[in-house]
């Protein structure tokens, strides 16, 4: 029953390859992945709670904070749920506005994924490239917000900040610096055969279990699913712009790279369409600061796939419940079934394919007794105890050093 | 024997490679860095870190084998460093050479290899203990192909003595030549023994954390650096010694600093190289070098053995 | 064409050219115009309204009345997260942001600044 020749291995929660705290439970049989599970959980902030004893406006600046990378889909995410309840039309401009930052802010983040894919696989040389690279659209973001990372852009209303001339010419000429450098990636993507070699065949997904398991964004578009909010649904001003939704048949790593290029380029063009399109006019409504009572459910396109918010208020000027669905939480089961059949030596491309942000996506669930309705405390000494059952089940043994443990304190 | 005690202590043995080997780490990453458009690191840095290191907590696991998991950087800064002893590195004559010497170079070279493997086998860690099968696994792959190429220029020199073959070598300038398909199959092999991108398998950052060394830590983990570092120069010199031996029947002090920029020179092409490529799977490697470079260090064999019969003696 | 070492040219260009690297504490780029970084205090034109203080979401900010219609700022930069929201509450502009972002102290007292009627620029706790 029990292979000898089985090794498990931890990946996690403290790895180098992985940027946040996760677990990922590997059975190796020599290289191969025989077996993989994924533990979540290490990472629970408790921001939706906090979101219900704040009011709408620090709510915004706290759901931006969910995921330093994507922050504006979520805080634009949540905006657009409250103003669906209060029934706030924004002005044209402040739409577009949002579109332009919603672009810049991928292209940043795109860019940010190939370098770590980069050094995942052990190209450094990309990493370097594609991070300097990406120095040209964080200052564009910076001038034009005022921050780096968490740009504050959103009101309920509208937008806070306008954009100026002067800004429209940095925004052109950075995105014609990073038109021309991405052209140069998609050429060494093409090319470059020790790339082709790490990437293509790894972590296939399958286009029928792209539904199965619910992936969203650059994954499940990478496995031929067309699946895009911006087009199927458009929020903000999508509905005014002309672009492709990048898809590929390809439903491995590779595929996923070449989706992320190809976006990148649509980015470009979208930009461009923005800040010709741009309508003048205000950029906010003056927005009631108590929300009337009702629910709303929004749903953006982060660069890591769909960003969904729900929204429940009272008519006070707090929400009553706030839920964030991270892409993260939709790929995440994806990973398990990319990772069998694959090797050790490709555990690091594939999770880090799926773009993941691990901190955005753990949520607490309590779990009620059916019967009783009741929720138990747990002490920590049993969740310890339960803890080196778990591992022990899964092989590995810390009883030993739990004795030891044990003895020096 | 104050003279032997001199060699194996200060030049050519500890103190120098000890000191080149800071340099050559430098210049590694300083061009590492330069062809990645950064700055790098200032000259001291090599030096910084080691003192770093000798000066931090050392922590050995409960469940390693203590014995062999201090004794391993030893081993492996031993090797290195009595393999220096056959490699001519002032003037064109080994401090110690006899007929069979590139053998014993290229086997003392191998012993820091399996100490990293035992090191990393004896930490009794998951993540030391893949990174240990894997450099094992390695040496398999990278070992063929650099002792066949290695084999070429010592067939057309007719002699089994480093030594031996840089005098050849020097008599018969342009011989060199003949051997530039071996030096580019022995710099990639290099590359795997010095477990560099794209071969830096064993201890693959972002796979298995560093390998076989990550349980190392304070002046165990200094002492394994030094012995990267000094493989690197002797690796270097080795190459050097073989594929690039002119200029040696010059004065020595004027080959030394020769020999100097010859190892230089070959840092920068390993430094080059560990840019321009990802990390290969464990399998990838192994197909490519047995596809590839084994039959391209047999070619060279079986060129030279034809141009031994043609070239003049 | 699919060949190893494509980005080989890239390389070597790289290594003629500048770093890219900013060698920071000795060269500067310097934050763009609107940069959100430490606020500064007008206590003139406060008028003790306190919607800053309703607004901030890390409760960084504190107005306490000095005396008739005098109010001082209590900011704590070690809360704040210059999402520059007070600044859009104030009605009167009292509150505003300048670039400074460097503002890291060794102290975590250093960072409760006061700002007063004496000292409206920065007068540091």
């Amino acid at each position: 029953m029990h292979d000898p020749g089985e090794v498990k291995i931890t990946i996690g929660p403290q790895h180098p390859a992985l940027k946040e705290p996760e677990s990922f439970l590997l059975s190796l049989h020599g290289e191969k992945i025989t077996a993989s599970s994924v533990r979540l959980g290490y990472n629970h902030r408790g921001i939706e709670k906090a979101c219900e004893d704040r009011t709408y406006v620090q709510d915004l600046y706290l759901v931006e904070r969910v995921c330093g990378i994507c922050s504006h889909s979520h805080s634009t995410c949540f905006v657009q749920a409250v103003e669906e309840i209060a029934g706030i039309e924004i002005p044209a401009r402040a739409s577009y506005l949002r579109t332009l930052i919603s672009e810049l802010e991928r292209i940043h983040s795109h860019l940010l994924w190939l370098g770590v894919a980069g050094h995942e696989i052990g190209f450094d040389t990309l990493l370097m490239y594609t991070w300097r690279d990406r120095e040209a659209v964080m200052d564009v973001l910076a001038a034009i917000t005022g921050n780096r990372v968490n740009y504050g852009m959103n009101t309920i209303g509208g937008v806070r900040r306008d954009i100026t001339p002067q800004h429209k010419e940095m925004v052109l000429k950075a995105i014609d610096i990073l038109e021309e450098r991405t052209k140069y990636y998609i050429e060494l993507g093409l090319g470059e055969s020790t790339l082709l070699k790490r990437l293509s065949g790894v972590g296939k997904l399958t286009n029928e279990d792209v539904v199965r398991l619910g992936a969203v964004g650059p994954t499940a578009r990478a496995s031929g699913w067309g699946r895009d909010v911006r087009k199927d649904d458009p929020y903000a001003a999508y509905a005014h712009l002309d672009f492709k939704v990048i898809t590929n048949d390809q439903c491995d790593v590779y595929g996923r790279t070449l989706v992320r290029l190809g976006e990148l380029m649509e980015a470009y063009s979208m930009v461009r369409q923005i800040l010709q399109k741009m309508p003048d006019g205000p950029i906010a409504v003056k927005a009631p600061r108590k929300i009337p009572a009702g629910e709303a459910v929004s749903r953006y396109e982060a660069p890591r796939g769909e960003d969904f918010h729900y929204v429940r208020s009272n008519g006070t000027d707090k929400p009553d419940r706030v839920k964030v669905r991270a892409p993260t939480l939709a790929n995440v089961q994806a990973v398990s079934k990319m990772l069998e059949g694959g090797y050790l030596a490709d555990m690091s491309i594939v999770v880090a394919a799926i773009d993941p942000c691990f901190s955005c996506t753990d949520r607490l669930i309590s779990v009620c007794d059916e019967d009783t309705q009741k929720k138990n405390t747990v002490s920590w000494e049993s969740i310890r105890l339960k803890g080196i059952d778990w591992y022990k089940n899964q092989g590995i043994d810390f009883t030993y050093l739990n004795k030891k443990l044990a003895r020096k304190f | 024997m104050a003279n032997a005690i001199f060699n194996i202590l200060v030049f050519p043995g500890f103190l120098f490679l000890f000191v080149f080997g800071f340099i050559a780490e430098y210049v590694d990453r300083k061009l590492y860095a330069r062809f990645q458009n950064r700055v790098g690191p200032p000259w001291f840095q090599p030096f910084a870190d080691f003192v770093k290191l000798i000066s931090k907590q050392k922590i050995v696991p409960d469940e390693a084998d203590v014995a062999v998991f201090k004794l391993v950087p030893i081993f492996a800064l031993t090797a290195s460093i009595t393999a220096v002893l056959y490699i001519p590195v002032w003037g064109n004559k080994a401090i110690y050479s006899f007929n069979g010497d590139i053998i014993v170079v290229l086997y003392l070279l191998t012993i820091p290899t399996f100490a990293y493997f035992l090191g990393g086998w004896y930490s009794r860690s998951v993540y030391s203990m893949i990174g240990a099968v894997r450099s094992l696994t390695q040496i398999f792959a990278y070992e063929v192909p650099l002792f066949l190429c290695m084999l070429g220029p010592a067939l057309l020199a007719d002699t089994w003595s480093l030594s031996g073959m840089v005098a050849f070598y020097n008599q018969h300038p342009g011989y060199w030549l003949c051997n530039l398909l071996g030096f580019a199959v022995a710099l990639i092999s290099l590359l795997g023994k010095l477990e560099k991108v794209p071969f830096d398998i064993p201890e693959a950052e972002t796979e298995i954390v560093a390998g076989a060394f990550t349980e190392y830590s304070g002046r165990y983990l200094a002492l394994l650096r030094m012995a990267l570092n000094v493989e690197l120069v002797v690796g270097a010199s080795l190459l050097a010694a073989v594929f690039l031996p002119f200029g040696f029947n010059l004065n020595p002090a004027a080959v030394f600093p020769l020999y100097i920029i010859q190892v230089f020179f070959i840092i920068a092409i390993v430094s080059f190289l560990r840019t321009l490529f990802a990390r290969l799977r464990l399998d990838q490697m192994i197909n490519f070098c047995w596809k590839y470079l084994a039959p391209l260090a047999f070619v060279q064999v079986v060129i030279n053995l034809i141009l031994k019969g043609i070239l003049p003696r | 064409m699919r060949k190893p070492g494509k980005i080989a040219g890239q390389l070597i260009q790289s290594i003629f050219k500048k770093p890219a690297t900013l060698n920071y504490p000795a060269e500067r780029s310097g934050m763009p115009e609107g940069f959100r970084g430490k606020l500064k205090f007008n206590p003139e034109k406060c008028i003790g309204c306190k919607m800053c203080m309703r607004d901030c979401p890390t409760g960084a900010i504190e107005i306490v009345k000095v005396g008739e219609k005098k109010f001082e700022a209590k900011i704590d930069l070690g809360k704040c997260i210059y999402c520059g929201q007070c600044v859009d509450s104030c009605m009167k502009e009292a509150l505003g942001i300048t670039s400074e972002f460097e503002l890291a102290k060794l102290n975590p007292d250093d960072l409760k600044i006061t700002f007063n009627a004496e000292n409206t620029s920065d007068s540091q706790k």
